[in-house]
């Protein structure tokens, strides 16, 4: 299988499966509510329903409010494409850790521009949150996975799922457990979700996420919300694969990749069913808590590379 | 630990789907989504309480299929309660405007109708039709959380 057919489908497994996983969070939050809740195929109606209304555009928006969905989805692609979720072989060995938070970040940042564009009040204002969010949290993804790298001495994201793969045992160090809580909560700021951020809010006053695409609609909102679940279920795989590295397949044979895929999707659906669950417990933090949060998981990413220096 | 006993113990509160509503022509293309915004128009707030219920964990109204949302701009159906007051019509009309095509107004209560009790009243410019169109009536003063849904049923078509 050449190496391109494989990223472009690992592509397309991930644009599809995201949906999905928002889904799954939805439904086990619904269920220990005591709610009946929507079906878990329901986010794919609402992208799909969205796809075909047109977009709107506010006055006086520029071309920031206009490109930052496709940016968005085409950074969330790009990483999906390349990041070995399935395969550690084929393209996966262009995924540099650094290229990977990069354009995460790159992502966010168009989505914040795009919320100060618009020129509303809530707009500026979730930008203004979500850049202080971002700040404390890219730091702490880098440092979090250094932690990993160091093992295998490279910042690769394949060669650092391959080594695991190889050795799962080896995973398991007091470094890589502090770098996965670290890399946990950076994984709830980026994706908006309790405690930083709650997806199902409707006071602008407490919004982060939801403030700056407060004005988008149809095509536009679909593409926002399809590369927000990308971002999560990518976020989710990349934690299963680091820590939990079984199932991954080493080379691109049609059997490994299929097995390596039923893998990823039970992985990320286990994780996604554990977020909601866990959110179901927490309550939203004041923002100004935030950054305490967000410099714990630092502290603990920090300690993670430390640990893996004195330990290794 | 007491709120596992708890989630445990209350189990699930939902009751029994409600019957569901005739299915609007205008909301076929919605395709099972429905996205709904509020807008209080000058209502006593007791509709409110009963949409409120009609989201909550005993009616669910998100099983099929419809949310509420926060923005205009996300929504494919308007709903708005009470007589439409001289202040409200403005912002009503903006609401309208801003909501992407297609767009389904459902108006809920008797005020929405024809204004109930405060009709005539120095404050009221008239019902919701006299400003935005309506597409679905749900009567009741207030209407049950159980209309409601039947009436969201209808546009979700679930």
């Amino acid at each position: 299988m050449s190496a391109w057919i494989a990223a472009a489908g690992q592509a397309l497994l991930i644009a599809l499966l995201a949906p999905i996983v928002t889904g799954v969070t939805r439904a086990v939050r619904a269920r220990l509510e005591g709610r009946a809740g929507g079906r878990i195929a329901q986010p794919w109606r609402d992208i799909r329903k969205l796809l075909r209304k047109p977009p709107t555009s506010p006055e006086g928006a520029g071309v920031f409010f206009s490109a930052a969905p496709v940016v968005l989805m085409s950074t969330s692609l790009l990483i999906a494409a390349t990041v070995p979720f399935v395969s550690t072989a084929g393209i996966a060995g262009s995924a540099d850790l650094i290229v990977v938070v990069g354009l995460l970040l790159l992502g966010t940042v168009a989505l914040a521009l795009a919320g100060l564009d618009t020129g509303t009040a809530f707009g500026g204002m979730g930008s203004s949150r979500e850049m202080t969010i971002a700040a404390l949290v890219e730091p702490t993804l880098l440092l979090a996975v250094f932690a990993l790298s160091t093992r295998v001495g490279t910042t690769n994201l394949g060669v650092i799922v391959a080594a695991g793969a190889s050795d799962p045992a080896a995973v398991f160090t007091p470094a890589s457990l502090l770098a996965f809580a670290a890399l946990a909560i950076a994984t709830l700021a980026e994706t908006a979700r309790i405690p930083v951020d709650n997806p199902s809010t409707h006071l602008e006053l407490t919004m982060v996420h939801e403030a700056m695409i407060l004005e988008y609609s149809g095509r536009d909102l679909a593409l926002v919300e399809w590369a927000s679940a990308m971002r999560l279920a990518i976020l989710l795989g990349l934690l299963a694969n680091l820590f939990a590295p079984w199932g991954v397949a080493t080379g691109t044979t049609w059997t490994a990749v299929v097995i390596a895929a039923a893998v990823l999707t039970v992985k990320m659906c286990g994780l996604a069913t554990l977020l909601a669950a866990a959110e179901v417990y927490a309550a939203k933090l004041r923002l100004f808590r935030v950054p305490e949060l967000l410099a714990g998981s630092f502290a603990m990413a920090l300690l993670a590379v430390l640990t893996s220096y004195i330990l290794a | 630990m007491g709120l596992t006993r708890k989630i445990l113990k209350t189990g699930r509160v939902a009751e029994p789907a409600a019957r569901a509503g005739e299915v609007l022509p205008k909301a076929a293309g919605l395709s099972g989504s429905v996205q709904v915004r509020h807008v209080d128009a000058g209502s006593c707030n007791g509709c409110e309480i009963e949409i409120g219920q009609a989201f909550s964990p005993v009616y669910d109204a998100e099983r099929h299929g419809a949310r509420l949302v926060a923005s205009p701009r996300h929504a494919d159906v308007l709903t708005v309660t009470g007589p439409v007051t001289v202040n409200m019509a403005g912002p009503l009309r903006k609401t309208f405007e801003a909501m992407p095509e297609p767009r389904i107004v459902v108006a809920i209560g008797d005020c929405a109708k024809d204004c109930g009790m405060f009709a005539a009243g120095h404050g009221v410019t008239g019902p919701v039709s006299d400003v935005v169109p309506v597409d679905v009536h749900v009567a009741g003063c207030p209407p049950e959380p159980a209309r409601i849904v039947a009436a969201l049923r209808g546009l979700t078509g679930r």
